[in-house]
């Protein structure tokens, strides 16, 4: 039995989880995370920004774009990150972003900076469980849970594979393509979620293509989490300095739709 | 990484690394796929129909063997070793580029795919894509640079003529790199149908595998046409290097040859003291891009910095990992060439030779320039003519202050 920690703490909750994701250094980043959690997020995703973000559609790339822009450092990434969590005690806090500039100065580096700002877990785009020593052994060693992707592309026979060494959740992106853009048919979900449930006791967040609250709730009653990043990050570049407000609005309407979604049955029930 | 590997020849290992580089840095989503795409470059390479119909077409569609050229004008006016081209700016097409072309799009028909993707910065890839696209009946679509597509126009109009879509990208600085992440944009999205034909030795493995045999052609006539002709193998291999490889083609049959020594040219643009330089390999720093571990152009926080060289195909901030691991263990030297140099180096062979060189090899010449007077008289260097130089009159007349 694993020692509950932030993330398993909010996926033993009652009702499915609203996990929201924004990029690091677009826009005020403190004052919009803030804004994710009063409307009712259960895990922060930060987004790291990336001069090549290769898996993401056109509105995770400007908000990259932007952030870089403004001069947004690893660093400076890393003071968001610690800064949350001197607000939020218990609110998990997931770095999302790209294999290069996680291992610039080393795993070592990166992993004992995760851990000295109170990251719980890190989602790496391209660090496949192939590639899994070039960052995976120091995230486990600092605490720091590895939060894989499974796609409809993940056959039975490599799923396996996948769930390996993985903490945290298992992140199904739903459809084969870049974020933001189509979105899966709900029946799809249901399959594939079953199909990730049997092969694992992690909980499954379901993101990629999902913008409203409709489809969120549909897709909280079979998941364990529901993911929303483009729609919000559209938000934070229209409205800049006034984007907290839109983002908890918008959140509370996700939040709502999520939480009351009667919680998907366990395989055992 | 073993220090004294037995044979320079055997990368990669089966996970796809080259010593420390290499790899499959890719999303989730692309992993089936080029393990799929492995394991049926696998059963083509032990199938001799394949390689029947690769050496059929490059025989009687691209025009190989290319011819290997003593340039005696070029070697007197040098005055050192005697320099030697092997002349792959006479494929169809006009560079190297198509002889990989053909082999990736039989895997292609192999594998049942429908539909062709590739990137472009120069637009000698695109162009070799969508060529080998009509001869087989493939619709294509090729990502290019925005800012490319104007430096570039003839060549985007070669490939509209030869039926293929051309979509320019504006993301980042739209060059090269970012028509690799469009191109990688559009895979994820389209797995069940579509093949991308990535045009140098890099990318997730098996592609800086497989590209690099495909190149080795170059190599291998190259090393018997030396043989036929003095009798001995060259003293020095050169070749241009933007991802590496026609300089792979070239050099890797010759690995193992102990005394052929081999020099790798990066464009040093406007100088490696600066930021204007495309040398990824003396400028740059280990790190992850595009599916594979190699050295890139990047900042300290592993930002990827745009690379400048007035040759477009140079233009890339990573190098095939391949050339990363023999950079490390130093098997081959790599040095740099700056676009000035380049561009003498361009007007010295169409003055001496009667050949206009694409600004790609002119670097590799400017190199071979300085090499040969310091060797003897009775020495070889081989060096890799890698494509022909109309597409960059334009360039060449704009930095040379000529109105056209």
């Amino acid at each position: 039995m694993p020692t509950p920690n932030r993330l398993s703490s909010v996926f033993a909750k009652p009702h499915p989880a609203l996990v929201c994701f924004i990029t690091a250094g677009d826009g005020d980043t403190a004052a919009n995370l803030d804004a994710l959690v009063e409307g009712g997020a259960d895990v922060i995703e930060l987004g790291m920004p990336f001069t090549d973000p290769m898996a993401d559609g056109p509105a995770i790339q400007a908000a990259n774009i932007r952030s870089l822009a403004a001069g947004t450092t690893t660093h400076d990434v890393f003071a968001i990150a610690f800064e949350f969590r001197e607000r939020h005690k218990s609110v998990p806090l997931v770095l999302m972003g790209y294999a290069n500039p996680m291992i610039r100065r080393g795993p070592e580096w990166f992993g004992s900076q995760c851990a000295a700002a109170g990251v719980d877990g890190v989602i790496c785009v391209d660090i496949p469980p192939e590639e899994d020593e070039a960052l995976g052994p120091m995230l486990r060693e600092f605490g720091i849970a590895p939060i894989r992707l499974a796609t409809p592309t993940t056959d039975a026979k490599r799923l396996p594979k996948v769930l390996e060494g993985s903490g945290g959740f298992l992140y199904y992106v739903s459809v084969a393509g870049i974020t933001g853009k189509q979105q899966a048919a709900q029946t799809s979900i249901e399959e594939a979620v079953a199909r990730l449930r049997s092969a694992t006791d992690l909980p499954i967040a379901v993101g990629f293509g999902v913008r409203t609250p409709e489809q969120a709730g549909e897709i909280a009653k079979v998941a364990d989490g529901v993911v929303v990043g483009s729609a919000l990050v559209e938000l934070v570049g229209e409205h800049g300095s006034g984007a907290p407000s839109k983002l908890r609005e918008y959140t509370a309407g996700l939040a709502k739709a999520v939480h009351s979604a009667a919680k998907a049955p366990s395989k055992e029930g | 990484m073993s220090s004294n590997p037995n044979s320079f020849r055997n990368q990669p290992d089966e996970r796809g690394h080259f010593g420390d580089y290499g790899g499959r840095y890719v999303a989730e989503t692309l992993m089936p796929l080029v393990l799929d795409l492995e394991r049926e470059y696998r059963k083509a390479q032990a199938d001799p129909e394949f390689q029947r119909e690769f050496d059929d077409l490059l025989e009687h569609y691209v025009g190989r063997p290319s011819p290997l050229y003593f340039a005696e004008r070029l070697t007197d006016a040098i005055g050192g070793a005697q320099v030697w081209f092997k002349r792959d700016e006479l494929n169809h097409t006009g560079a190297h580029k198509i002889n990989n072309c053909i082999g990736q799009i039989l895997l292609a028909i192999r594998m049942g795919k429908t539909r062709i993707i590739a990137e472009t910065g120069a637009g000698q890839h695109g162009v070799a894509t969508a060529t080998v696209c009509a001869r087989f009946g493939l619709p294509c679509v090729v990502y290019m640079g925005a800012e490319d597509v104007r430096r570039q126009s003839p060549n985007v109009f070669r490939m509209k003529l030869l039926g293929a879509e051309v979509v320019p990208v504006t993301s980042g600085r739209g060059t090269l790199k970012d028509a690799m992440n469009e191109g990688l944009r559009d895979w994820v999205a389209n797995v069940h149908d579509t093949f991308y034909i990535i045009g140098t030795a890099a990318g997730p493995h098996p592609y800086p595998e497989l590209v690099r045999d495909f190149q080795s052609v170059i190599g291998k006539e190259a090393r018997a046409q030396m043989q036929d002709r003095i009798g001995r193998l060259p003293d020095l291999l050169v070749a241009a290097i933007g991802g590496g490889s026609n300089a792979l083609g070239l050099f890797h049959p010759f690995l193992d040859d102990p005394d052929v020594k081999m020099l790798g040219v990066e464009a040093a643009g406007h100088g490696l003291d600066g930021d204007e330089h495309a040398a990824s390999l003396l400028g740059g720093f280990p790190g992850v891009l595009h599916g594979n571990k190699t050295y890139l152009l990047q900042d300290d926080d592993g930002q990827i910095t745009e690379g400048h060289s007035i040759s477009a195909g140079l233009d890339y901030p990573g190098i095939g990992p391949e050339h990363a691991w023999l950079k490390d263990n130093g098997r081959v030297e790599y040095t740099a060439i700056t676009d000035e140099e380049a561009l003498e180096a361009f007007q010295l062979l169409c003055r001496t030779e009667g050949i206009i060189p694409a600004l790609e090899p002119s670097h590799a010449i400017a190199a071979v320039q300085k090499r040969a007077k310091e060797m003897p008289k009775d020495s070889v260097i081989l060096a890799n003519l890698c494509g022909r130089g109309d597409k960059d009159i334009f360039t060449v007349a704009e930095r040379l202050g000529v109105e056209m």
